[in-house]
């Protein structure tokens, strides 16, 4: 009896491990999966530069998505933050174009500007802080409420306007070293340069050159690396789960959770900023549409990462692999030709596969618990 | 026993809710190294007495001490501080920490990370969690583990072991049986003999009068916000203590 039996338990428990390992991982093997599938069905998109082009247009909603992270880890949401982007971008171009023609330098009035668009960005998140702090309103309310003054504040600075442009030549010339630009290029019969492409390409070694390190990639790749490290191994992130695990368990801990939940907002609100700023860089112009879209997907990236909606779970990680799902994707089946509006679908569905998986893993660990 | 000083005294303790008498003259000492049960039926006046005591109510008359220092008027944190810890039913711990994030939770170590960063040291945070639980001869298999993944005994171990750590002189526990099954039970009464042997005292609030027969060295029965009964655990047994309770024994 027990010869036969022991087998089947073993084998139930690596069947266990197994399923409890692709619980944890499965986004990161369906974000290799659906390279492998593109690359395969998909001419071109294997190559250095669709892949740089996607990284770069995946950086938009990973910046949101770190913010939108913390946010969810506390069990609460940001549903503003995409207005905040635009925000900041339409503060930011304004006082770069209302400075240059002035008579500012270019890099002086570019470097006002980003310091003015961040700064913007941190008025939305203190008003949502204090409203979820400190007068208790709901995370979801508050923040819509926000949703739709910063949405009337953006487009009132611009007399309605969906673009600020006009910014002088010379302006959007320096905006472009930044927000076109790579820390290294690649020209396959020229070589590497640093900095700047190499000069004089005919116009045949310009469709072949390729950008190894574009600046809007390494910045954001930065600012994950920071915000991840404050999330995973410094004391303000580990309040930060303890709040989304239990507030009253913070609150008899001696945490100041009002505070904490109202600098969350704040950084939430600022890294929509960097996001904004890093519009005006790659556009050359600013918008107040500039991250209408893209919050949504923030949270379908935060949410495909493993993040808990209901808060205390989570890691930054989850969300980049998220972003860069969503942003393969798009990219992925306008190669295919397939209609771009699929892809709201796709997304649509994923989002529903990473509640379920969570679900099932959260299942999986209670049923452990009881054994 | 009683010709020592105790650790904690209230002396003649009242408190009202409106016209509502909730204590009545309440005198209660807990002296060092011994298990007080408080017993009473529902709204017998135990939780308000509790909560006096942790600095939650604060009562119209009388005077509480504790280790010769008059707490009365002192604040929740502030009593804390003084090492008179409550653990509540729903034991306040972050389930989705593990057990060392949840013993440091709110004044957690930290170390250098290259030489200006400061980051959490959970080593250092696990390594004295898991001496304070082998102290309390606890033993849970991964210290790694969050709480959600623990048993309802092993979390309350985790929240004792919590207060010990932090230099608890006195502990309070709240119906520290009553979520849990039968098995767990045994484990969270062991927990507090092993205290009584660190000459830690306990005050066990509670419904099961097998649990408190048990463990307590001493029953209060409070009735109608009154201190009805004090009794040794030689003097106690099931039928006497529920005659207190009921108020049968002012009847006869």
């Amino acid at each position: 009896m027990t010869t036969t039996t022991i087998p089947i338990r073993r084998s139930a428990e690596t069947r266990d491990q197994i399923i409890n390992i692709l619980a944890r991982t499965w986004s990161l093997v369906f974000l290799l999966g659906m390279i492998i599938f593109f690359s395969a069905t998909g001419p071109g998109f294997l190559t250095v530069r669709n892949i740089s082009n996607i990284l770069v247009s995946s950086t938009l909603v990973m910046l949101m998505s770190i913010g939108q992270t913390y946010v969810i880890i506390t069990a609460g949401i940001d549903l503003s933050l995409g207005w905040t982007v635009g925000l900041a971008s339409v503060v930011g171009a304004t006082t770069m174009r209302n400075l240059a023609n002035g008579g500012m330098e270019p890099v002086s009035a570019i470097g006002i500007g980003v310091i003015a668009g961040l700064a913007v960005s941190l008025i939305p998140g203190l008003v949502n802080g204090v409203l979820v702090a400190k007068i208790k309103v709901p995370p979801f309310i508050a923040t819509l409420g926000m949703f739709g003054v910063i949405r009337g504040a953006a487009f009132l600075l611009t007399d309605g306007q969906n673009v600020v442009g006009n910014l002088p030549s010379v302006v959007r010339d320096s905006l472009r070293v930044v927000g076109n630009g790579s820390l290294l290029f690649y020209v396959p019969d020229a070589g590497f340069t640093w900095f700047s492409q190499p000069p004089d390409l005919s116009a045949e070694q310009l469709r072949t050159l390729q950008k190894l390190a574009p600046y809007p990639v390494l910045i954001v790749a930065a600012v994950v690396i920071i915000f991840a490290f404050i999330l995973g191994r410094t004391q303000f992130g580990r309040h930060t789960y303890a709040i989304g695990g239990s507030k009253d368990a913070a609150l008899r801990a001696g945490i100041n959770v009002d505070r904490h939940l109202l600098l969350i907002y704040v950084l939430a609100a600022f890294t929509a900023g960097i996001a904004g700023v890093m519009h005006i860089f790659r556009f050359t112009a600013g918008s107040p549409l500039a991250g209408e879209q893209a919050l949504l997907d923030s949270v379908a990236a935060v949410v495909i990462g493993g993040t808990n909606l209901f808060g205390g779970e989570g890691r930054l990680s989850g969300s980049v692999i998220g972003a860069l799902i969503i942003a393969v994707l798009q990219t992925g089946l306008v190669i295919l030709a397939v209609d771009a509006l699929w892809q709201f679908v796709v997304v649509g569905i994923i989002i529903i596969i990473a509640v379920l998986v969570n679900q099932f893993q959260a299942y999986l660990e209670r049923q452990k618990a009881h054994e | 026993m009683n010709s020592q000083i105790p650790i904690l005294q209230a002396r003649q303790v009242s408190k009202f809710f409106g016209g509502l008498t909730a204590l009545d003259k309440v005198d209660f000492e807990v002296y060092p190294g011994e298990v007080v049960a408080l017993l009473g039926d529902n709204g017998a006046g135990k939780s308000t007495l509790i909560k006096c005591v942790s600095g939650v109510y604060r009562p119209e008359h009388g005077e509480i001490v504790f280790n010769g220092q008059t707490i009365t008027y002192h604040s929740p944190a502030a009593i804390r501080d003084l090492g008179i810890e409550t653990i509540y039913q729903d034991l306040a711990l972050a389930e989705n920490l593990d057990v060392g994030g949840n013993v440091f939770l709110g004044k957690e170590k930290k170390r250098r990370f290259l030489g200006l960063l400061r980051v959490l040291d959970d080593d250092y945070m696990r390594g004295e969690a898991k001496k304070v639980l082998e102290r309390l001869d606890i033993h849970i298999p991964s210290l790694k583990q969050k709480l959600v993944n623990l048993s309802g005994g092993q979390r309350q171990a985790v929240a004792i072991a919590r207060a010990l750590y932090w230099n608890a002189k006195l502990l309070i526990m709240d119906e520290p049986t009553a979520a849990l099954g039968v098995p767990e039970q045994r484990k969270v009464l062991g927990l507090v003999k092993s205290l009584r042997e660190h000459n830690i005292p306990v005050i066990i609030i509670s419904h099961t009068m097998q649990d408190v027969l048990e463990v307590a060295d001493r029953m209060v029965v409070m009735r109608r916000g009154r201190v009805v009964a004090n009794l040794p655990r030689s003097e106690a047994d099931a039928e006497v203590l529920v005659k207190h309770i009921v108020g049968a024994t002012e009847a006869a």
